[in-house]
């Protein structure tokens, strides 16, 4: 098993720091997110870098997949959800009243636990995105477009010659790596991913953690994870989450040598969770 | 020592007992009803099958251009021409009864059958000819051995002297069962022995394309609506449970409120297969909808998730993927539906498709009657050959539904996608 083989860039908190920084990439003051009368997250605020990759950690139900599904509004397929507070990205409100969810979602993608590829082609898959925001107008260049998607995925090797078969006769990793090409296929600006390895094995995560290094050059990665060994080993930033509060944000390498926190050194050394 | 037979306790000799007794009372309960419908089919069957065979009788008849003029066929009576040829095969036949009783061996059809047989091969003309023709319904009986000669006369519907003139046209060979072709090609008639299913197959065909036109789109549309789109409120629960109800209400029901709407109100023709699909389709609609609305709740979310957070809108998201995956189970739930339809009665009877309809349909908007309609008919009529019918009739009807089951199956398993 490979470990700890990425170092985490050594990169001060710029919020706590320099309060007069500029904006961070994506921006969260105050959100609060209910579900009906309860209260899943408590006035978060965090910033999140661009084209880096940031871990939410924490015990379950602390929130971070909550806070997760509401940057990309999610959320908002949940009726009785609500969302209080601010949450900008690249400046813009995402819960401005103009703000059209489907142009949110094709520039901020998802990759969810499960894989859940749709039950068509390989190639069907990743060209979806292409298809319905009429991104690759002719059929030579969608593809370009899918075969570019699947070798950002890794998956190009392992699926040339058989682009026609079904997407979920693949292995789970390699599913996983398809809905990631299907994602990246769009050019998003953020690639929001919940818990992507935990239904696979272990070569599968290493590979899976491989491509979201690789990823990291062109997109901001936002990855919710309950496996500490992997935030420490592909997050730059890891915002450790514990009953619906932002507790600590900081750097990985930081928060997992030397917390601020009791609560966060309870946490990572196991003792809650 | 320890023990691990049912000896050792935990009341496992009572518990044992349980398991096997509900497992034969399962078996029990399936055994029962096989049997019964093993009897049903058998009851069917054998009494149908007589509905396939028709007695025919030869007759000679003179077709020389003294009595049938080669260039005027039309203009001969046919009728007094095989009654002639009657009366020259059984001379002896002298009083009037008696010739009535004679004319009535064949069917009442059987002059027109002559007629046709001149048309359709003008050869025949010029000479005596030897012609077969459709037995009453009466001689069939006896010709097909259906008349128990031990019971006193009265109570036959064969007479001693028919069996007489019968036995002697038997004896000559000029009596023979065939196929019954016309059974499935001609329509209903008021003589059993000519009285065929094609209307009323043509009626319920007409009936069914027209309620599936209908309850199909409006079917999948409502359900892909209220379980994909509709906000979950007190409003969209009234809907459910009154969709639920709706599939409960007696079917007759319907038929009154298409007799109020579609021909009170809305005047449309009465007894056409339009207003009968229509009827029908209220009735089915329930049940596609929440055949549908199951299919659609059984496709997991996540593929609607994917394609909403890839920036599907959602009636892209549902159109793309939910209902392409639900599709078979759609499918399934409309066919089941359909066959429901096929075997609807009540409700046609009240928008007037009860009629006596002796044409095969051809539009939507011609009078017509239905398979379970005709059934119904023929069982009510007094005739013993209307039995064998009525039977025949049920056969079809079933075969028909049983074909569109095999259908529903079919294409559950082809189109089904895995996942």
């Amino acid at each position: 098993m490979k470990q700890m083989t990425i170092t985490p860039a050594a990169a001060p908190d710029p919020r706590k720091e320099n309060p007069a920084m500029e904006q961070a990439f994506i921006q969260a003051r105050g959100a609060d997110v209910f579900y009906g009368d309860k209260q899943a997250l408590f006035g978060i605020d965090l910033d999140i870098e661009e084209k880096r990759v940031t871990s939410l950690i924490g015990p379950s139900g602390c929130g971070k997949s909550t806070f997760l599904r509401a940057i990309n509004r999610m959320n908002d397929l949940i009726p009785i959800c609500r969302f209080d507070g601010s949450l900008t990205i690249d400046g813009q409100e995402v819960y401005d009243p103009a703000v059209d969810v489907v142009a949110l979602r094709a520039q901020v993608g998802m990759v969810f636990q499960k894989p859940n590829p749709f039950p068509k082609s390989i190639f069907e898959n990743v060209a979806y995105g292409l298809k319905i925001h009429g991104m690759t107008p002719s059929k030579s260049e969608m593809a370009d477009r899918v075969e570019w998607s699947l070798k950002s995925a890794g998956l190009w090797d392992e699926v040339a010659d058989r682009l026609d078969q079904p997407g979920n006769s693949l292995s789970g990793g390699q599913q996983q790596r398809l809905c990631i090409a299907r994602t990246v296929a769009v050019a998003p600006k953020v690639i929001l991913m919940d818990e992507p390895c935990s239904a696979l094995d272990p070569i599968a995560t290493a590979k899976v953690e491989d491509l979201i290094d690789s990823l990291r050059e062109h997109y901001t990665i936002v990855i919710v994870t309950h496996s500490m060994q992997q935030a420490a080993r592909i997050s730059q930033r890891t915002a450790f989450f514990h009953l619906g509060k932002l507790i600590e944000v900081g750097n990985t390498k930081d928060i997992f040598t030397n917390p601020r926190e009791e609560q966060t050194q309870n946490y990572i050394t196991g003792r809650i969770g | 020592m320890i023990n691990f037979t049912q000896d050792a306790g935990f009341g496992l000799r009572g518990r044992n007992k349980s398991e096997k007794r509900f497992q034969w009372a399962g078996r029990g309960a399936i055994a029962i009803s096989l049997a019964f419908l093993v009897i049903m089919f058998f009851s069917i069957i054998s009494t149908g099958l007589g509905a396939l065979q028709q007695s025919q009788i030869a007759v000679t008849v003179d077709l020389s251009a003294e009595e049938v003029d080669p260039e005027n066929v039309g203009d001969t009576s046919f009728n007094s021409l095989l009654k002639k040829s009657l009366r020259n095969a059984f001379p002896e036949v002298e009083s009037r009864k008696d010739k009535k009783r004679l004319y009535g061996l064949v069917s009442t059809e059987a002059a027109f059958e002559i007629e046709r047989q001149i048309t359709q091969d003008p050869s025949l003309l010029g000479g005596p000819q030897t012609l077969w023709v459709t037995a009453s319904d009466d001689a069939d009986l006896y010709i097909s051995g259906q008349v128990d000669t031990d019971l006193p006369e009265k109570q036959r519907r064969v007479s001693d002297a028919e069996i007489a003139l019968l036995d002697k046209l038997m004896a000559s060979g000029a009596a023979r069962e065939t196929f019954n072709k016309g059974f499935f090609t001609s329509g209903d008639s008021r003589e059993p022995e000519i009285a065929g299913i094609l209307s009323a197959l043509m009626g319920s065909f007409l009936t069914l394309l027209v309620c599936f036109v209908l309850s199909f789109p409006l079917g999948i549309g409502a359900a892909i609506y209220l379980e994909e789109f509709a906000p979950k409120n007190r409003m969209s629960d009234l809907i459910e449970v009154n969709i639920n109800n709706l599939a409960a209400v007696p079917s007759i029901v319907f038929g009154l409120l298409g007799l109020a709407i579609f021909l009170g109100y809305l005047g449309l023709p009465r007894s056409t297969p339009l207003v009968g699909g229509m009827v029908l389709a209220l009735m089915t609609l329930p049940t596609i909808i929440i055949a549908s609305r199951a299919a659609l709740r059984s496709v997991p979310p996540s593929f609607k998730e994917a394609a909403l957070a890839l920036g599907a809108t959602p009636v892209q998201a549902v159109f793309h993927h939910v209902v392409p995956v639900a599709m078979p189970g759609m499918l399934t739930g409309a066919i089941v539906g359909m066959a429901q339809a096929l075997g609807e009665t009540a409700p046609l009877l009240m928008i007037g498709m009860v009629a006596f309809i002796v044409d095969v349909p051809t539009s939507v908007l011609e009078p017509a009657t239905a398979l379970p309609v005709q059934i119904f008919l023929w069982a009510d009529a007094p005739e013993r050959a209307f039995t064998e019918k009525t039977a025949a009739a049920i056969i079809v009807l079933l075969t028909f539904l049983i074909l569109m089951n095999l259908i529903a199956i079919l294409l559950r398993r082809k189109l089904e996608t895995r996942f």
